[in-house]
């Protein structure tokens, strides 16, 4: 396991296994896993996974799901991963409908390279990279990706979730097998955000973590449906 | 659709000869001069006959990304764009160098740096045969002299990016690309099936059938472990001698202007142009001119690029006085021409910049200067 302790990656790798697996569709999806701290999540699911460059997951998932329309096809993605340096690629893939899910994993910090600001990063919020918490005027404003999301054409499902306890990780798995579903009758493309912890990135304990995600996250990334036709 | 004789551009029998071939999907973004390709496609809708996707991506970017997941797929994936937009795909090509990766990948090329021109170049030369992009990879690189080619090369291309698993490029420019020709398409051979790419590509991140194969397949560059990463470059190292022993492809005329079929040791010639792609059409009048002057000169033109002919060039260094490399760029081709020759006789490099395509009587002026020398 190269994920922290207290890390959401783990509980959210879970549900999507267990999802593909009621479905049936082990043997029918394709993966695609980002660069950042999911960059080995194809070490924990048993499917066929193409890792891709950073930013650039939906770009391959656009084209295998177009090239193989009857496997169920999604995108694992960071923070900086969708919402920085592939901000053009999920932009253009969500809004073509392409019948993929992306699945968003906000935890506001580039947690691979060592804890440094991501677009979603708060304002007030420190990092190594803002270590005076960001600020409007320095660093702008974090960025809801969910919220671009439901204003284009192309999307049919929009939501955020969260897995800080037991009831949000059941309603975070409802979400993902409604996406992924919509993925295999098409319809438009599906988004999930779900926001994480990364206690390491946050140099805290995962208790605290998720303390903290209650007090300052939910605030700005409001947790429910956005979109849903 | 059965074979056929057409008067087409380059960039369009591009286009036809795709569709024909098998190709499964096409992703690409406009840029001039290579435009006609996605334009073509999106013309004659192949999706409709033998179900190739057909794609206009946001950026040449997302359309090298495109053939990483498709291609990544086992299917028959390609894109076509020039100089600049090359450049925005080196990233792309070196992760399926390193994810290995087959898709084939057309330069119409332009002058630059920068935006440049939107006139015709040689100018990427270095940017194909050298890798492009970051880390130790080379990229089957074919270069077409005609329009012909250009349509013959597709197949050919994908028969090189599956057999080796690597991205082959197509090294054209803009005289190729637009240049309208007789050309001959081949006969519609079916898109394989899903099942045919299943079998044919064990590799390949298709679903995990468990029937199929014991391991899921994944498809990536990454390697954190330095001694099993060095063992990684080695086994892309030996690949890459294999195809440098094996794919190395060029033409040879003789100064009384006939092909002669890879015997260099025929050769009876003062003088020896070497030139690849459209500045190899140039010189083949170049040839001519210097014939009614009684100055006999041999072409050899490389129509692989990487792997590059360096033996062959070596060995028509031994039948010449000399050899003049003639290039649409600052002299790029030169020093491949200079490794093989290692100063056994004169090398001399002409090229015009900027856009400017060299017309045959200034080269063949360079050329008589050097004989005279």
């Amino acid at each position: 396991m190269h994920y922290c302790p207290g890390c959401s990656h783990g509980v959210v790798h879970k549900l999507i296994a267990e999802v593909i697996a009621e479905m049936g569709m082990e043997e029918q999806t394709i993966g695609v896993s980002p660069v950042g701290c999911a960059v080995f999540a194809y070490n924990y699911i048993d499917i066929d996974w193409e890792e891709a460059a950073h930013g650039r997951a939906p770009a391959l998932a656009t084209a295998i799901k177009r090239l193989w329309p009857e496997r169920l096809v999604f995108s694992y993605q960071g923070d900086g991963d969708i919402g920085a340096i592939g901000t053009a690629e999920t932009v253009h893939a969500l809004n073509r409908g392409e019948h993929i899910t992306m699945i968003f994993v906000n935890n506001t910090v580039y947690g691979m390279t060592g804890g440094q600001m991501a677009p979603t990063t708060l304002i007030g919020q420190k990092t190594v990279t803002c270590p005076y918490g960001r600020e409007e005027d320095i660093q702008g404003y974090p960025l809801r990706i969910p919220e671009l999301a439901c204003t284009l054409d192309g999307t049919r499902y929009v939501t955020r979730q969260s897995v800080h306890s037991v009831a949000a990780i059941r309603k975070c798995k409802a979400a993902i097998k409604k996406a992924f579903m919509n993925s295999m009758e098409g319809g438009g493309s599906n988004l999930i955000e779900i926001l994480g912890t990364c206690s390491s990135g946050w140099k805290t304990t995962p208790e605290k973590a998720n303390q903290w995600m209650e007090e300052n996250m939910f605030k700005f990334y409001q947790v429910g449906d956005l979109k849903d036709r | 659709m059965k074979k056929e004789t057409v008067l087409m551009k380059g960039n369009e029998a591009i286009a036809h000869a795709a569709v024909r071939c098998g190709c499964d999907g096409y992703f690409g973004y406009p840029i001039t001069p290579q435009s006609e390709v996605l334009e073509t496609l999106a013309a004659i809708k192949p999706w409709e006959t033998t179900g190739m996707v057909v794609l206009q991506c946001e950026s040449e970017i997302a359309a090298i990304n495109m053939l990483y997941g498709g291609g990544g797929t086992g299917k028959r994936v390609m894109t076509s764009s020039s100089s600049i937009g090359i450049a925005l795909m080196q990233e792309g090509i070196s992760y399926m160098a390193g994810a290995e990766i087959p898709a084939v990948i057309v330069n119409v090329q332009r002058g630059g740096p920068g935006l440049g021109t939107i006139q015709p170049s040689q100018a990427d030369y270095f940017q194909a045969t050298r890798g492009g992009g970051n880390g130790d990879y080379e990229t089957p690189v074919l270069a077409p002299a005609s329009v012909q080619e250009m349509a013959d090369m597709v197949e050919e291309s994908f028969q090189l990016a599956f057999k080796y698993r690597t991205p082959v490029m197509i090294l054209s420019d803009g005289v190729i690309g637009q240049m309208m020709e007789k050309c001959v398409l081949p006969e519609q051979r079916p898109r394989r099936t899903n099942e045919e790419v299943i079998a044919e590509c064990p590799w390949a991140a298709t679903g995990w059938r468990r029937a199929d194969r014991k391991e899921r397949n994944v498809i990536t560059s990454v390697d954190l472990d330095p001694a099993r990463f060095e063992q990684f470059n080695l086994k892309l190292q030996a690949k890459y001698k294999e195809i440098r022993d094996n794919e190395v492809r060029y033409e040879l005329i003789t100064p009384e202007g006939a092909e002669l079929q890879g015997d260099i040791n025929k050769v009876e010639a003062d003088l020896a142009i070497v030139a690849f792609g459209s500045a190899a059409r140039i010189s083949q009048k170049v040839i001519q001119l210097a014939k009614e002057d009684g100055l006999r000169v041999a072409l050899l033109r490389p129509i692989t690029v990487w792997p590059y002919p360096y033996e062959q060039v070596k060995l028509l260094a031994e039948r010449v006085q000399g050899i003049l490399c003639v290039e649409i760029n600052a002299g790029q081709m030169v020093t491949d021409v200079q490794l093989a020759v290692q100063g056994r006789v004169p090398v001399e490099h002409y090229g015009r910049l900027g856009g400017i395509i060299p017309d045959p009587a200034e080269v063949y002026e360079a050329l008589r200067k050097m004989w005279h020398k």
